[in-house]
């Protein structure tokens, strides 16, 4: 970021008597050009830990065992095999748990960001919830919801509701005085002014909490299917981890991320088009 | 509007649209003495300022004038009604232009209607929103998103949205006092030219003298501890008022009057 702000600056000086900044080779090759050398050297560090026999291949297996394995993985969830099928499964606790958690999470948020008694009495307890290590809960959520897909929703949306209630909270406080004085100058009721300046005031910060949830609910969706079984992606990591069968893990590690970048990439979208006033570098997917 | 633009001092004074008489306010907490029997006219088509230090009650009084707190004593007139809580035909503006960044300069300067009297009239509203923005000179901006305005266009979007309701006074806080030197003096040239044009009768608390004395017919000095209104000067100046009036010898005179008489217990 800072990277970008400074050629920015420069390229609005062209023409001025400047000193060239010395040193700026790097600036030349483009972003993915560096992203790739970053890729290439890790790759050949990993191949060549499990080359040299350095670490037991039943631990870490080596890139191409990883990419034979992600094809083979590729291949059956493109050709409708079993693990589409967890995928769905995995897809429909995410989805369900950030849905959950974005209701959850706003209502809340309005109850302690826009009442004095929620700000009071309700505020305290959320932020003791929230210290708690909320992964701890999975046993009770599969003990009260069982082994089904409910119990892991009910962990993810529990994992997504915090940041979502405290962005959406915090953000109702963004409005200014001014702006406040002037909605009550207009007549607005509390309702008016709640919709039409410290909801919208608030849409930053609320999408702040958003993207961290985003994040939060596929840790919780796949901590629920380690904790209580199910069909999902993650019962079949628990499983692959089980037969020591690490390539397995490795790749269906790297489409879950997939998934939660595309979630994150989602939210991110929406944000761009609901919040374009709002001039804030989103750092998501480069661009 | 109506052609009474040309009001010269000479004419019989008109008649009173706002009116404060007696006025406290006192605060109960720590028993302070906010404001002290403070009286004023605003007559149709005037132009008033207060001017005053920090402290002096000019917030109080401007908080009393558009129906935010109630005075603990005396009596608020605004078109032979009391004012009991904010109005319609109660026009403000802030030292900030704040316009909703999420609205566009139209949607923003109907904001007022839309509030009172729902979307479907915001939307019949729109016509007359383009007149007041050919009026202020923002033609052409309509669509743009209000964080795209320089402040000087923000400030006089905000001069739309506060007359859209078409009320029957204007009270203008410290309006430009966040431009610069050069756009402020022209921005107060500009408000004359909108005030005069539509017979506005205006109320403006400011902490520039020379911007009180250019703007005003009269102009309250206001005092602290408690706050109260001092003096009252009137401003004999010709209409209109243009910038080069501000290097003649009478407008110096006025200001060193006022200055003087702020002076007198501004250290005390």
């Amino acid at each position: 970021m800072t990277l970008e702000n400074i050629t920015d600056t420069a390229s609005e000086h062209e023409g001025d008597t400047v000193w060239s900044e010395g040193g700026g080779w790097l600036d030349l090759v483009p972003r993915w050009v560096q992203m790739l050398f970053v890729f290439v050297v890790f790759v050949a560090l990993w191949d060549a830990v499990t080359r040299f026999g350095f670490v037991s291949p039943i631990i870490l297996p080596s890139p191409l065992e990883t990419l034979l394995d992600l094809i083979f993985v590729g291949k059956n969830i493109f050709t409708g095999g079993y693990m589409l099928g967890a995928l769905w499964i995995t897809l429909q606790e995410v989805f369900y748990g950030f849905l959950l958690a974005l209701f959850i999470g706003v209502g809340l948020g309005v109850i302690v960001g826009e009442t004095a008694f929620g700000e009071r009495a309700i505020m305290p307890y959320l932020v003791a919830i929230d210290t708690m290590p909320k992964v701890a809960f999975a046993p009770l959520f599969v003990a009260w919801l069982g082994f089904d897909i409910d119990s892991k929703v009910a962990l993810a949306a529990f994992i997504a509701t915090f940041p979502i209630v405290v962005g959406t909270a915090a953000g109702l406080h963004a409005a200014d005085t001014n702006s406040r004085y002037l909605f009550k100058t207009m007549g607005a009721s509390r309702l008016q002014t709640l919709l039409k300046l410290k909801l919208p005031m608030a849409l930053p910060q609320m999408f702040t909490g958003l993207k961290i949830a985003s994040v939060g609910v596929m840790a919780g969706a796949i901590t629920g299917e380690f904790l209580g079984g199910g069909k999902g992606l993650g019962e079949l990591i628990r499983t692959a981890a089980s037969q020591l069968n690490t390539p397995r893990v490795f790749s269906l590690i790297l489409y879950l991320s997939i998934v939660g970048l595309m979630l994150f990439a989602f939210v991110s979208w929406v944000q761009r088009r609901f919040v374009f006033w709002h001039k804030e570098r989103v750092h998501a997917g480069g661009e | 509007m109506p052609a009474a633009a040309a009001l010269s001092p000479t004419d019989a004074p008109r008649e009173p649209v706002y009116q404060l008489s007696h006025v406290g306010k006192t605060y109960a907490r720590n028993a302070v003495t906010a404001l002290d029997d403070v009286n004023l006219t605003l007559r149709k088509g005037s132009f008033s300022s207060v001017i005053g230090s920090s402290g002096c009650g000019k917030s109080t009084l401007l908080k009393i004038m558009s129906g935010m707190i109630s005075p603990t004593k005396g009596r608020v007139m605004l078109q032979d009604k009391p004012v009991m809580g904010p109005r319609r035909d109660i026009g403000m503006m802030f030292q900030q232009a704040t316009l909703f960044p999420w609205r566009t300069t139209l949607e923003n300067i109907v904001l007022p209607i839309e509030i009172r009297d729902g979307k479907k009239a915001a939307k019949a509203a729109e016509a007359q929103a383009r007149a007041l923005m050919e009026l202020v000179g923002l033609k052409g901006f309509e669509d743009t998103y209000a964080n795209e305005l320089s402040g000087g266009m923000a400030q006089r979007a905000s001069i739309c949205r506060m007359l859209i309701t078409e009320p029957a006074v204007l009270l203008l806080d410290e309006p430009f006092s966040a431009l610069d030197e050069l756009s402020r003096d022209f921005m107060n040239m500009e408000l004359q030219r909108i005030c005069t044009s539509r017979d506005a009768t205006a109320f403006l608390v400011t902490h520039s003298i020379p911007e009180a004395v250019i703007l005003s017919d009269v102009v309250y000095v206001m005092k602290p501890r408690p706050g109260r209104v001092a003096e009252v000067v009137e401003i004999d100046l010709p209409r209109p008022r243009t910038l080069d009036m501000m290097t003649t010898p009478k407008f110096g005179a006025l200001v060193e009057h006022i200055r003087s008489s702020l002076d007198k217990e501004a250290f005390v």
